[in-house]
Parts: C-alpha cells; sequence; structure tokens
C-alpha cells in the first residue's frame, strides 16, 4: 500500500464512521417517532423541527448522568462489557460495498473499506463476537434478571446463527463467490431463467437475490431479528418479565453504548440484506434511465458522469438500507414477543430443516444450470 | 387447561398474518386520529364539578368562613388546621387557616360540609410545586374559579 491507497482507505473508513454514529440518533428518533404514530400518540416533537434533536438532549442527557458502578458487580467486566458489544458492531459495516468503483488515473477506487475475499465470514465471525458483550454484561452485573437475559441471548443466538448461516451459502452458492463486493456485482446482471423456464426478453429482471432464493431472503431476515435481538425476538431484553435482561444494571453512557451497539448491529443487518438480496448498490429499475438523462443533460464529462453514478449508487443503497431499517422498527411494533419455547421451535423445527432444503434445491437447481 | 385451537394453513403459516398485522400498522401509522393532547397549548375540558385546589369563598373582601369547625371535623385526611378568633362585631372567624395539601385527597367533604359556603374546590389542577406545601388562610382566600 502506498500513500494514496492509505489516504482512500482512510477517508472511506471516516465516511463510514460519520455515517454510523449518525445513524444511532437518528434511528433513535425514527424509533420513538415511528412507534409512537403506529399507536396513535404523537412522540416526541418538542426539541427541533418535528423533534428531531430530541436524540441530541438524549445523548447530552446521558453523558451527565451519574455513572455509578453497583457495589455487588464484578467491576473490571461489568465496565469492558459495553465496549465488547460495542466495538464489533463498528467494524462490520466496513465489508459492506456501498457504491460500485471508480476509476481515477489508473486505479481503481471501491467503495468499501475494505474488499476482503472472505468478506460474508468476516461479517458473520464478527457480529458473532457481539455476544460476547450480552453475556459478560449479564454475568458480571451479579444479578438473577441480567444472568437470565444473557443466558437467552446466547442460546437465541446459537439457534439462529446456524440457519443464518446456511440460508446465505444458497446465495454463496449461486453467485460463486463470498466476497460482498462480487456478489453485489453479479446482481447487476438479468435473471433469464424462472426454474425450468426460458424467460422472454422483456420479463427479465434483475438477477437480485431475494428473485434467485426467495426462502433463503426470509430465513435470513428471520433471523437477522434474533441475531440483532429485535422484536419479536428480543428475549434477552423482555421488558416484562426480565425487566431489561442483559443491561439491566446499566446506567447512563454505559447504557447508551448497548443501546449504540443494538442501532448499528441494524444497520449492519440492512447494509447485508440489501447487498445479499436485493443488489446491493446496483440502480432500482429506471434509474439507470434517470441517470443517464443527467448525464447526457448536463454533458459531463467522463469523469463526472462516474461521479454522478457513484451518486444515484450511494442513494440507492441507502434507500433500500432506509428500507430495511424502517422495517425493523415497522415489526417491532406490530408483532408481540415470542414465548421462548415458541422461539427454539421456530429456529430449530422450522428454519434448520427450511433453510438445509432450501440449499439442496438451489444446488440442485444450479446442477441443471438454472439459475 | 391448554385447548387446542383449530387453524387454518394460513395461520399456521404465520407470514400471512404477519403481513395483515404490518398493514394495520401502516394505516394507523398514517391515517389513525392521534390522541395525544398537546399539553401546554390544549388542554382537556374537565367538568364543572372538577374538584382541585381550595379557596375559601369570600364575600365584600370578606371571608364567608365562620370558624364552626365542620371542616376540619369531616375531613378524611385531617388536613385542615383551623384557629378561630372573634372578630369586633362579636363574630367568630378564623385566624390561621391552613391547608396541609399534602396530605389533601381531594375528596370535596369539607365543601359539601360546610354550612357557609366558604370553603370550594376549584377546578384548577396545576398544582405541582417544588417544596412540601400548606396553604395558608391568604392563599387560600384568593379567589380562583367561580363556583
Ligand atoms: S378535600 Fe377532603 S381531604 Fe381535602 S381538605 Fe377537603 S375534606 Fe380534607
Ligand atoms: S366548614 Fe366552612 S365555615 Fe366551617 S370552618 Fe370550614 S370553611 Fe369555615
Amino acid at each position: 500500500m502506498d500513500t494514496f491507497d492509505w489516504i482512500v482507505t482512510g477517508a472511506k473508513a471516516a465516511f463510514l464512521v460519520v455515517i454510523l454514529l449518525h445513524v444511532v440518533p437518528i434511528m433513535a428518533w425514527v424509533e420513538r417517532r415511528g412507534s409512537a404514530l403506529i399507536q396513535n400518540r404523537l412522540g416526541p416533537n418538542r426539541v427541533g423541527p418535528l423533534g428531531i434533536f430530541q436524540s441530541l438532549a438524549d445523548a447530552v442527557k446521558f453523558i451527565f448522568k451519574e455513572d455509578p458502578v453497583p457495589g455487588h458487580v464484578e467491576p473490571f467486566y461489568y465496565v469492558l462489557a459495553p465496549l465488547v458489544s460495542l466495538v464489533p458492531a463498528f467494524m462490520t459495516f466496513g465489508v459492506i460495498p456501498f457504491a460500485s468503483s471508480i476509476q481515477l488515473g489508473d486505479r481503481m477506487i471501491h467503495f468499501q473499506v475494505a474488499d476482503l475475499n472472505v468478506g460474508l465470514l468476516y461479517v458473520f465471525s464478527i457480529a458473532s463476537l457481539g455476544v460476547y458483550g450480552i453475556i459478560m454484561a449479564g454475568w458480571a452485573s451479579n444479578n438473577k434478571y441480567s444472568m437470565l437475559g444473557s443466558l437467552r441471548s446466547s442460546s437465541q443466538m446459537i439457534s439462529y446463527e446456524i440457519s443464518m448461516g446456511l440460508s446465505v451459502i444458497g446465495i454463496v452458492m449461486v453467485f460463486s463467490s463470498v466476497k460482498l463486493g462480487d456478489i453485489a456485482t453479479q446482481q447487476g446482471e438479468l435473471l433469464t431463467h424462472f426454474g425450468p423456464l426460458l424467460l422472454p426478453e422483456a420479463l427479465q429482471f434483475p438477477r437480485w437475490g431475494v428473485f434467485v432464493q426467495p426462502v433463503g431472503f426470509l430465513i435470513f431476515l428471520v433471523s437477522v431479528f434474533a441475531e440483532t435481538n429485535r422484536l419479536p425476538f428480543d428475549l434477552p431484553e423482555g421488558e416484562s418479565e426480565i425487566i431489561a435482561g442483559y443491561h439491566l444494571e446499566y446506567g447512563s453512557m454505559k447504557f447508551a453504548m448497548f443501546m449504540m451497539a443494538e442501532y448499528l448491529n441494524m444497520f449492519t443487518a440492512s447494509g447485508l440484506l440489501a447487498t445479499l438480496y436485493l443488489g446491493g448498490w446496483q440502480l432500482f429499475p429506471g434509474m439507470g434511465y434517470v441517470l443517464h438523462e443527467v448525464q447526457a443533460y448536463f454533458q459531463m464529462s467522463a469523469l463526472a458522469g462516474d461521479w454522478t453514478r457513484i451518486v444515484f449508487e450511494v442513494v440507492s443503497f441507502g434507500i433500500k438500507v432506509g428500507f430495511f431499517m424502517w422495517f425493523f422498527v415497522w415489526v417491532r411494533w406490530t408483532l408481540p414477543r415470542f414465548r421462548y419455547d415458541q422461539l427454539m421451535d421456530l429456529g430449530w423445527k422450522v428454519m434448520l430443516p427450511l433453510s438445509l432444503a432450501n440449499i439442496l434445491i438451489t444446488s440442485v437447481f444450479i446442477f441443471f444450470g438454472w439459475v | 387447561m391448554l385447548v387446542k385451537k383449530k387453524k387454518g394453513i394460513f395461520q399456521e403459516f404465520y407470514l400471512v398474518e404477519i403481513l395483515k398485522g404490518l398493514y394495520i400498522t401502516f394505516k394507523n401509522l398514517f391515517f389513525a386520529r392521534k390522541v395525544t393532547l398537546q399539553y401546554p397549548e390544549e388542554r382537556r375540558n374537565y367538568s364543572e364539578r372538577f374538584r382541585g385546589v381550595h379557596y375559601i369563598k369570600a364575600t365584600n373582601g370578606v371571608e364567608n368562613c365562620t370558624a364552626c369547625m365542620l371542616c376540619p371535623t369531616v375531613c378524611p385526611a385531617e388536613c385542615i388546621h383551623i384557629e378561630a378568633g372573634e372578630r369586633a362585631d362579636k363574630e367568630k372567624y378564623p385566624i390561621r387557616f391552613e391547608i396541609d395539601v399534602l396530605r389533601c385527597c381531594f375528596c370535596g367533604m369539607c365543601e359539601e360540609a360546610c354550612p357557609k359556603d366558604a370553603i370550594k374546590l376549584s377546578s384548577i389542577y396545576e398544582m405541582s410545586t417544588t417544596y412540601r406545601e400548606v396553604y395558608d388562610k391568604s392563599f387560600l382566600l384568593e379567589q380562583r374559579g367561580n363556583k
């Protein structure tokens, strides 16, 4: 790596960190306003226009709150736990591409902090580190409710990580790569087959993961809810049963860190969903036409045209991620919490066999060259 | 007892039901009437009989109360304290009239018991303070509400 690479990577990382830091307050606001509107209330609407600065006020409150360490906890692990869950949440988004690439001189710049050749595996391995924070928090809190919360969390993670991983294998098989950049690029091609049927030219639509792997998409979507501890699978927190679960003993900024980790995990999960199943940065149908019109109208040079394309791609990726973020909130305020045995039933008796069957069927399809 | 309900294939397969639920919440999000009352600007209209902060009715600037002690007697919270005195024209009147509002349960018994129509409960309900308050006579003599 020379200086140029360092600068580019640094800039991309900085961009991403800024985005990630902004996601949390905005999502907190969306969550509160959204939940309120769904429940026929208004929600926080006083601080700033539409209450958008409410999260800032909350942040100030969190920072200035007293930060006690209760006497009965294990102080070292108690303080470490929020960090352990926050850091992996920040790390995962690095491999998700948020736009394609651009030619600058003789160099290619990929809009992805690190195009690891184990991309997908990296996401899974780092994302599952987050559960250590939760387990540590529960154990160090020395409180039975926290303990229950972290126990639930770990067993839930184990059960759903399996079906999550297996559901992604379908995608990996179809696109024969675990590099997220490759997967996103390949989704720009057209889908020529519908099962054994050859599609006519007019009916060909982009080869997005959701069309190639509909069952895999469903399994992944459901597992992601369990992985991020969101309702209907938020048993580790379960306010009504175990008060607040693993972060029961935490206050002020330490609590805020758990919350940030939750929202960042949501963001990464949305990014992953968009990249794997909705074509990542691929433009929406119709946007390509608009892009050409814009480029032609302003008579852009090749470079300016390329940058416009990048902007379009970032916007399109943003819309997809935003949709999933909203979907998380929307589902949270629609569905009640699962019972614990139902959760386990669903995980082991439905999702696991389904994802295995999905792999089998996908391999049959691939064998016959249908996808 | 666990009753096994008969479920159709669609209920068994959650997704359809989930989509229905999502549709309902989506409708609520945009089209439902919001019930929030934006308090300082909007206020709820309470009934005329609402029991709020006390006051003692005065006629021509003189309190109606004759310190008959009916209200401290009837008060279930025992929070009215009256020290009776005598005016120059031999009329009995309260020298001190205190209501320990922290103990008051706003039952309105005092209002009901009063033969002189003196103690009243107004319809004011904003009475939060930063200290423990005992309403004294001068405070009570401010005429709030017009019951
Ligand atoms: S309202 Fe009831 S409790 Fe309050 S002072 Fe009157 S009688 Fe006592
Ligand atoms: S009952 Fe009426 S008149 Fe008698 S002491 Fe109470 S307020 Fe005064």
